[in-house]
């Protein structure tokens, strides 16, 4: 039996658990969470190999039949992205460990970690809707409280909209899923598709495609539901805004890639044509608002929109290469994206301040900060040996192939506008003539810095391991481009 | 203020108390077969604190029931999620259940389910997160 599947769940929740008992005693939590962590980090890696050798794996939950039950499906695509959701997390909690302060780790901000650490990684391993639905509530309340602990009032504020928007948004998903459920009369995502394969065409499948972008746009930031994600990610205190900016997104993003390439293919012309729309604009408005600011996080913050819009894209474009690039760029996005507000978390408690008028030549005394900066920054913009190239290069190419010159335009442009952004702040922060810090003295940075250098050094690997990834990634493009390879894996026909 | 003479109230709420949690309890097992189950019967069973903190006061409900309500929680959803593992101690997928039955003196024939621990997991968790916000909310100033 294939247990495997079920560790990179059962462990972050039992974590959880455990951590709620020695919620007084620090040092203890430090160690559980650390073992939890680096022991998902391992079974994640096992299942990737097996899923690698095997093919899809699947468990149905309680020994019930595929459509009966509530059945875990791990494909590449999903295992990729378990897999960076628990490096992200290890590489969070080691940066938590020196800056998120005694009153918050006092009260319950590990279990909170590793619950949203659940939630994220049920969500891309699901193969039920509802049970989407059940994780992304686990990890939603789990990023509540992460939002919220400290009190302070800027958190207080954000999380009122926060919450207000995301219940909305969970409101009309399970509008969604009641619609579905009335049309094809099943919950299992295998079952659904082949019912509404089986079904063809017809109009109320289309308008539930559309709630559903909704639902999953107003999760994902897409045009024009992102309004909520500048203010409430500008909230939290730096190890959860790498969190929240690396992974939550990322969700949303993978239910619209997953639901527009395994239930809504019928319709491809309305249901993709939106969304590509869609996708063109939520680049124009991230990237116009990445370099209208001189806001160190409203600027990395505009950039995961702009990312957004770049892996819509390419799966809007819906060929196998686009897809390819979509899953290139989305992981690549999630590391990246972690080690920017990670960086930048060390850049403001250096400057002490986020403003970017107000710094200035932090080379000279933090060099390593820089480079690593810069090198992120790099990485971002997809300069071609680092990372961000491939997906991009592949997203833009299939989009010309496609005969969508407008958009493919776009996209490239947006990493000229992005880069700017990011140079930015390299340029007024780090260049320059040293401004007068609130700290006179240096402040020590080297174990803060460790963790955003791993995650570079993983982007700067995952790009020039680009020729031994490419097989495993277009294998993971391949099942969501092909619906029948992920039926007959949940299905066993 | 001076504090009300509540006898009537308190001593009413001593006999009450009992029943609410005999009902709980009654609820908790009708479950599999009856309407019912853990959350009800949690809800109820907290709902009998919830009289006993109306009746008395924080204070004296915390040395009724010394717990901390938090870690209740936390042990109900261990035995949730040790329900839920154990299937894969045997072999099978998780959340597995197993039955059987047997035929004790007195009792009659009666089966006996794992589901059960998994909905002493819910209960656990209802009345520790119910207890949680109300003495929470109760105790802040």
């Amino acid at each position: 039996m294939n247990s495997l599947i079920t560790l990179p769940l059962l462990i972050p929740f039992f974590t959880a658990i455990i951590l709620v008992f020695f919620a007084k005693n620090i040092p203890v939590q430090r160690w559980i969470s650390t073992i939890g962590s680096i022991s998902t980090i391992i079974a994640a890696v096992f299942l990737a190999i097996t899923v690698y050798t095997d093919g899809i794996q699947t468990m149905n939950l309680g020994n019930w039949e595929a459509p009966f039950g509530i059945t875990l499906v791990s494909d590449m695509t999903s295992i990729l992205l378990v897999l960076t959701t628990s490096l992200i997390a290890f590489v969070c909690l080691l940066y938590s460990f020196r800056s998120i302060g005694k009153e918050r780790e006092e009260f319950y901000y590990y279990p909170s970690f590793f619950f949203l650490v659940l939630g994220v990684n049920g969500a891309f391993t699901t193969g039920d809707i509802f049970n989407l639905f059940v994780f992304f509530e686990v990890m939603l309340m789990a990023s509540y409280v992460l939002l919220v602990l400290g009190g302070t009032k800027i958190q207080l504020r954000e999380t009122i909209k926060y919450l207000l928007v995301n219940i909305i948004s969970s409101g009309l998903f399970v509008m969604g899923v009641a619609y579905l459920y009335s049309v094809v009369g099943t919950l299992n995502m295998a079952h659904i598709s082949l019912r509404l394969h089986e079904m063809g065409q017809s109009g109320i499948v289309t308008v539930i495609a559309v709630l559903f972008l909704i639902v999953f746009g107003i999760k994902g930031a897409l045009f024009p539901l992102y309004f909520w994600l500048p203010g409430a990610y500008y909230a939290p205190p730096a190890p959860v805004m790498a969190m929240f900016g690396a992974l939550l997104t990322k969700v949303g993003i993978y239910s619209i890639a997953r639901t527009y390439t395994l239930f809504f293919t019928q319709d491809v012309g309305y249901t993709h044509g939106l969304l590509e729309i869609l996708a063109i604009f939520t680049i124009i408005l991230g990237a116009i608002g990445a370099i209208a600011y001189s806001d160190v996080k409203k600027i990395i913050i505009y950039n995961i929109i702009v990312a957004v819009g770049v892996i819509l894209f390419g799966v809007a474009t819906f060929t196998p290469e686009s897809l390819t690039g979509s899953v290139f760029y989305l992981i690549h996005d999630m590391i990246i994206k972690a080690a920017l507000f990670l960086l930048i978390g060390i850049i403001i408690k250096v400057a002490g301040t986020s403003n970017l008028k107000e710094m200035g030549g932090l080379i000279h005394r933090y060099p390593g900060l820089g480079w690593t900066f810069f090198i992120a920054a790099l990485a971002l913009s997809g300069i071609p040996p680092l990372s961000g190239f491939m997906g991009k290069i592949l997203i833009v190419r299939a989009g010309i192939d496609a005969g969508n010159y407008w958009g493919s335009g776009i996209v490239l442009l947006s990493s000229l506008f992005v880069l700017f952004s990011v140079m930015k702040i390299f340029i007024n922060g780090f260049w320059g003539e040293a401004r007068e810090y609130k700290q006179q003295e240096k402040v020590p940075v080297k174990w803060l810095l460790t963790a955003p250098v791993i995650l570079t050094i993983c982007a700067v690997l995952y790009g020039l391991g680009t020729e031994a990834l490419y097989p495993i990634i277009s294998t993971a493009a391949e099942t969501l481009s092909n619906p029948e390879i992920y039926i007959n894996a949940v299905l066993k026909e | 203020m001076m504090k009300t003479n509540n006898v009537i109230l308190e001593t009413a709420t001593k006999v009450i108390v009992f029943i609410i949690l005999l009902f709980s309890v009654y609820m908790f097992f009708a479950g599999h077969y009856e309407p019912g189950g853990g959350f009800i019967g949690g809800l109820m069973a907290s709902g009998a604190i919830v009289l006993l903190l109306i009746a008395y006061d924080i204070k004296t409900v915390t040395t009724i029931l010394p717990f901390d309500f938090k870690k209740v929680t936390a042990v109900g959803l261990l035995f949730a999620a040790g329900t839920a593992a154990g299937g894969l101690l045997f072999d099978k997928p998780m959340l597995t259940h197993w039955f059987t039955y047997v035929n004790p003196p007195l009792l009659g024939k009666m089966s006996l389910h794992t589901a059960v621990l998994f909905d002493i997991g819910v209960f656990l968790v209802v009345v520790g997160v119910t207890m949680t916000i109300i003495q929470t909310i109760g105790e802040s100033e």
